[in-house]
């Protein structure tokens, strides 16, 4: 596992409203996206993205669907690789380094960053072995380090308490919510540096959703959270910053309140007032 | 005014009702059709079923598993050799296909679905699963008995092997290609590599469907007959070595069937009978084992 893929000190402290005593450690370009074009086959689908997503902080993504929001999203992690016929042009670095580094490998790269679904996606297995799973092909199998990393998943991921007499019983037994959750907790269980989350709440209640939100606030005490929403109350309730994409273009990105309260876009205006989209 | 109050209000009177209701006898009147064939498909089924247990159950008996074949015009006996051959045969065939079918299925689906390699495998697969049997009998005898100098269980489960390996592969393809796209993201997303995600993933959760595929592969390999007349021929005897001509159920159905002595040809009725019962064990326990969980 790759806790930090190179080794200089995080430079520029973040301006953005983390707490004081992680201020020295955030880095404000900790993922940097630099004059980024991307193509399915012929079609282009983002153009020239240049942005910096701070460490520690949720980074929302808003945009009407077919914005390329979850096509940026999945592109930090290679997630598109798995398509056939896609290309890119520019670079993603994460804290520094590109991530099309022919040294480095995918597989460490998708290890350092966790990703949540849309529809939450649950193996057909036991709680347990969901959550164990990235150790599992990682080679860890000393039992003492699977159930503590169960339970602190699970903890993080304010789980526990309800499945904690149940871990061998089929995650399919879950409620939405309770998937959903699971799968942030296998997520978390690598202890990433970044946590994508692709549009997370789009299946779930009310109720669910506040409990996934509250957790994000958790948890970016310790990740590096970029989620893709389709709610733009929710992009105000659990981010720091909101980027505003709009056919494949970033439009405007900023802290969200400012997003929110005095768009410098028309267009930005114009989609978070409702009047398209 | 005067027309809006005309206006019928009862639903169930006027043109409007006596149209739906129109509607709705044409739709009984094909949901009955439906069901009248699918009973009509039942009853040759159920027929052969029948017939084969009318006409084999009168020579059932642990004998026919431990004795051999009676001779021309002789009574007694049984098809104990030719129990065993079956199976042997149908192993070796399942033996080399699967390994060959599910591979296969892997890469043309999990590692390069579009390539043309991929392609030509799939064309091919398809082509072979509407040859002849007898066919893959000929070309067995051309490649194993000509070249080992004699029929052989080899040969049978060889020939066995080329008739059930599109059936194995294409049914795989299938069965890989319904796992669900959002377990294998899941299992990319963390870090798997794609022969993690396949092992501990993809075919775990196509397994069922992938046993199904090899139970109509045995159902098949189990009844063929004509490959196995030009492999493995018959024996009289019980097995005593895999390169030797080696009895088959199916075989002796055959060759028993088209013989004059009425002793022989109910004994062809309990062979039916007897393949019959061990095509629904294997088929049952395949089911039980490798149920979805």
């Amino acid at each position: 596992m790759i806790k930090t893929m190179d080794s200089h000190p995080p430079h520029t402290a973040s301006p953005q409203s983390a707490a004081p005593s992680e201020l020295s450690q955030a880095r404000a370009d900790f993922l940097k996206v630099c004059d980024f074009d991307f193509y399915y086959g012929k079609k282009q689908a983002l153009f020239k993205i240049n942005m910096e997503i701070p460490q520690r902080q949720v980074t929302a993504f808003i945009g009407p669907s077919g914005c390329g929001k979850s096509t940026l999203l999945r592109n930090f992690n290679r997630m598109n690789d798995l398509i056939d016929g896609v290309h890119h042009e520019g670079d993603i670095l994460l804290n520094g380094r590109s991530i099309y580094d022919k040294k480095i490998e995918i597989i460490a790269l998708r290890r350092s960053i966790g990703m949540v679904f849309q529809k939450s996606n649950p193996f057909p297995k036991s709680i347990y072995e969901n959550i164990v799973y990235s150790l599992r092909i990682a080679g860890v199998s000393n039992k003492r380090i699977l159930d503590e990393t169960v339970e602190h998943s699970l903890r993080g991921a304010a789980l526990w308490d309800e499945v904690k007499d149940r871990l061998q019983d089929s995650a399919l037994g879950l409620s939405g919510g309770q998937m959903q959750r699971l799968c942030i907790a296998r997520a978390i269980a690598n202890r990433p540096e970044i946590l994508l989350m692709d549009e997370p709440c789009s299946a779930l209640d009310p109720i669910a959703t506040a409990k996934v939100e509250d957790l994000i606030h958790e948890l970016k005490h310790q990740f590096t959270i970029v989620i893709v929403t389709h709610n733009m109350q929710q992009a105000t309730r659990c981010s720091d910053r909101t980027a505003f994409f709009y056919l494949g273009k970033l439009i405007e990105y900023d802290e969200t309140q400012k997003i929110f309260t005095n768009p410098g876009e028309k267009q930005t205006e114009d989609y978070i007032t409702g009047r398209f989209g | 005014m005067n027309t809006a109050t005309a206006e019928p209000t009862d639903f169930f009177s006027g043109a409007k009702a006596a149209r739906s209701s129109a509607r709705s006898l044409w739709s009984k009147f094909l949901s009955g059709i439906c069901v009248g064939l699918a009973l009509l498909t039942l009853v040759p089924l159920l027929s052969i079923v029948f017939l084969v247990l009318k006409n084999g159950l009168p020579l059932l008996s642990w004998n026919v598993f431990t004795e051999l074949p009676p001779a021309a015009g002789m009574t007694g006996g049984g098809f104990g050799n030719a129990v065993v051959g079956t199976l042997l045969m149908v192993g070796i065939a399942l033996a080399l296909a699967t390994p060959f079918g599910i591979l296969s299925a892997i890469y043309i689906n999990e590692y390069d679905p579009y390539s043309r390699l991929s392609n030509a495998v799939r064309f091919v697969a398809k082509l072979l699963t509407g040859i002849p049997s007898i066919i893959c009998g000929v070309f067995a005898y051309a490649v194993v008995v000509l070249t080992t100098g004699g029929f052989s269980a080899w040969a049978g489960g060889f020939a066995l092997a080329i008739l059930i390996l599109p059936t194995i592969l294409l049914t795989a393809e299938q069965a890989l290609l319904g796992v669900s796209k959002a377990y294998r993201e899941a299992s990319y997303g963390l870090g798997a590599t794609n022969f993690q995600t396949i092992w501990r993933v993809v075919l775990p959760d196509a397994l069922p469907a992938i046993m199904t595929g090899i139970m109509l592969a045995v159902a098949r390999a189990a009844g063929e007959t004509a490959p196995l007349v030009f492999t493995a021929l018959f024996s009289q005897f019980w097995i005593q070595s895999l390169r030797e001509p080696t009895a088959s159920l199916s075989v002796l159905i055959y060759n028993f069937s088209t013989l004059p002595f009425e002793h022989q040809i109910k004994m062809a009725w309990t062979a039916s009978l007897v393949l019959v019962i061990l095509v629904t064990i294997a088929n049952i326990t395949a089911q039980v084992v490798f149920r979805r969980r």
